[in-house]
């Protein structure tokens, strides 16, 4: 049995939990009784942390929007269109036309790279999350 | 917050305003019930009789929007008796005389007719609070979602310092916040005013530092928040970027977010589902969830831990980490990162709070920040001996009741928060089966009076007005919830509470007046 000492995904609590892993499958979520705060406690969506991982519903490609409905495209492409775009904006308007909302479910080092992107690639500090919702 | 989580355990008073943690934190009431048991006083200032008041010793059920009357009137009263800790207002803090004028204008007798509780309630809840050995205050959305959240911030700051209860173990001030990482997020700068570590972005010193450390010139002006990007998406703001973020439902009047989005020239979404924003996006990134990454949260008590990648992201997705370090190429900066562990130890050369933290020593317990070198154990509570600006200073909170008040046309107060089983804009616990079956369906709660005044009963189905629109929910009749006020939490997307809520913002946080509006009631006929 392989299990991922990691952190609940939830509130701001930060409870450690342990997910088990079977052929490469979240299938489970234990507590973890060595974490300073939890110890060996989890609520009611920490013990679920896993349900919503293997989703049918998660997004499997980058997608463009062709009229009212979405297409698939490759990673090179996807990547290429937003810089193209975005940078395109910022030259015609000026940085401050562009902003970016980074994210409170994302890490820190996810996070220090987004502000990092939108201030020293567009000339702006047009960079926030919803700390505020 | 300036202590540990489970210090709260000793503390001998706690004090909690506008939280309901028993939903909401159910880990950190855990701690708060063990202060309980070990005799201290619990103390809950709510409109709503949530699960965190059922179980305190004193419940105060304020009128929505009083919260400074309250503090002020307990302050008055505080220092008219001479409970306050005169020892640390001296040494500790300045503006003592400004804060003495201010509630000069607060008799206890003004609060208890503004928050309508009893004049007598308000003197004891003040008494026990400053008396007691350690008071910690904890307060969530239900104190900074108010067009003067900052300043009942500003009001709760003062009680403590007045009283003393900062700087020590069980004392000090508790913000419960939300989200897993909306820690990490504000301390590693995605803020428009501030560089990673609290560095302001108008400070020459301080952005000459990040030019040389980025390479590229950076701007000196603060940018816009979320929701004034949102507000000017279409006019100043024509390209966006949303990175797991879902403002089409997490935002006040999400009828004109709506707008604001699909009026954008290019809109970028990376996420894990198709949320209601991605729908309008141009070009949609498939995300990595916590599972399927390697890297750092920071809780609410400060404290960094290691998250560990457990499966690989579904299909052609990607965690976000390698995503960012391709945009970040294409837009032709440096992001030749092989790993998240290099980000964390640029973080630590440019942030001196983060200075120690490096992934070997997150191993086991986290660190907790300031943690300015690799010898520096980390930082469990804040302000001991002194503040980080010297002394603290005493400010004034001005109380501005809430930007619409019921009336005639919307007669109710509505308020709008999170409910146990599921979690924000819904998009990850609604498809946690287990989740769902807890509540698979929208709600409004109504006090029993009400429901009778409209004709309605558990489970019949009520149309909620607003100026900014309506939505058609099923009623919960409950005693939890005053006559005049109905709650409505904002997870579900089939009745969406921010259609309803009120745009106005706090002025200087921004954050928006989500506790707070007015509204109207009517009964849907079953066809």
């Amino acid at each position: 049995m392989n299990l991922v000492r990691t952190i609940c995904p939830y509130c701001g609590t930060g409870c450690g939990l342990l997910l088990r892993v079977v052929d490469g499958t979240a299938v489970a979520t234990y507590p973890d009784r060595e974490h300073p705060v939890a110890r060996g406690h989890l609520c009611i969506k920490g013990w679920t942390a896993h349900e919503f991982i293997h989703h049918p519903d998660r997004l499997t490609s980058p997608l463009v929007k062709k009229g009212d409905s979405f297409k698939e495209i490759s990673w090179d492409d996807a990547i290429k269109l937003a810089m193209d775009q975005l940078l395109g904006i910022a030259g015609k308007y000026g940085g401050d036309a562009v902003g970016g909302l980074s994210s409170a479910k994302c890490t820190n080092e996810e996070n220090y790279l987004f502000q990092k992107m939108i201030r020293a690639g567009f000339h702006t500090n047009n960079v926030d999350h919803c700390a505020r919702l | 917050m300036t202590n540990s989580i489970t210090d709260l355990a000793g503390s001998e008073c706690i004090f909690i305003i506008g939280s309901n943690a028993a939903e909401s934190h159910p880990i950190i009431m855990g701690e708060i019930y063990k202060a309980a048991e070990k005799g201290g006083t619990i103390i809950v200032v709510d409109p709503r009789r949530t699960a965190v008041a059922e179980n305190a010793h004193i419940h105060l059920s304020i009128e929505p929007g009083t919260d400074i009357p309250l503090l002020a009137g307990m302050m008055r009263y505080i220092i008219d008796e001479g409970f306050y800790d005169r020892e640390f207002v001296d040494a500790r803090v300045d503006g003592f005389d400004d804060l003495k004028e201010f509630v000069a204008e607060w008799s206890v007798e003004r609060a208890a007719e503004e928050c309508r509780i009893p004049a007598a309630v308000i003197r004891n809840v003040a008494r026990i609070y400053a008396e007691a050995a350690e008071s910690a205050i904890v307060y969530c959305m239900g104190i900074t979602q108010h067009a003067c959240g900052s300043a009942n911030v500003t009001a709760l700051c003062d009680l403590a310092m007045l009283c003393g209860h900062v700087g020590t173990e069980h004392s000090g001030i508790y913000p419960l916040r939300g989200q897993n990482n909306v820690q990490g997020a504000c301390d590693m700068g995605a803020l428009p005013n501030v560089y990673p570590g609290y560095q302001d972005v108008s400070d020459h010193a301080i952005k000459a530092k990040f030019e040389g450390a980025w390479g590229r010139e950076l701007s000196g002006s603060p940018g816009l928040t979320v929701t004034e990007m949102i507000r000017s998406a279409g006019r100043e703001i024509r390209g966006l970027f949303i990175m797991a973020e879902n403002p089409a439902l997490s935002d006040p009047d999400v009828t004109h977010v709506a707008q604001s989005l699909a009026s954008l020239d290019f809109l970028v979404v990376q996420d894990i589902f198709m949320t209601e924003t991605a729908k309008f996006a141009h070009l949609v990134l498939p995300g990595g969830s916590f599972a399927e990454k390697t890297g750092t949260f920071t809780n609410t008590e400060r404290r960094f831990q290691l998250v560990r990648k457990a499966v690989e992201p579904p299909g052609n997705a990607k965690d976000d980490f390698s995503i960012l370090c391709l945009l970040g190429t294409a837009a032709g900066l440096d992001f030749s990162y092989t790993d998240p562990r290099d980000v964390m130890t640029e973080i630590a050369r440019c942030a001196p709070a983060y200075g120690g933290v490096t992934y070997e020593r997150l191993e086991r317990q986290g660190l907790q920040w300031p943690c300015p070198h690799e010898e520096h154990p980390g930082t469990p509570y804040l302000h001991k001996g002194r503040f980080t600006r010297g002394k603290g200073l005493f400010v004034v909170p001005r109380h501005t009741p809430p930007q619409e008040m019921p009336d005639d046309e919307y007669p109710f107060y509505l308020s709008t928060g999170r409910m146990f089983a599921h979690y924000h804009t819904g998009t990850m616990t609604r498809r946690s089966p287990f989740l769902n079956r807890e509540t698979e369906m929208a709600y409004a709660e109504m006090n029993p009076l009400d429901a009778l005044g409209i004709g309605v009963g558990e489970g019949d189905t009520i149309r909620i007005s607003t100026r900014r629109g309506s939505i058609i929910v099923a009623v919960r009749v409950t005693c939890r919830i005053a006559s005049g006020s109905i709650f409505v939490p904002f997870h579900f997307t089939e009745a969406r509470a921010n259609v309803l809520t009120n745009p106005v913002l706090d002025p200087q946080a921004k954050t928006p007046e989500f506790k707070v509006c007015a509204a109207r009631l009517e009964k849907v006929i079953d066809r």
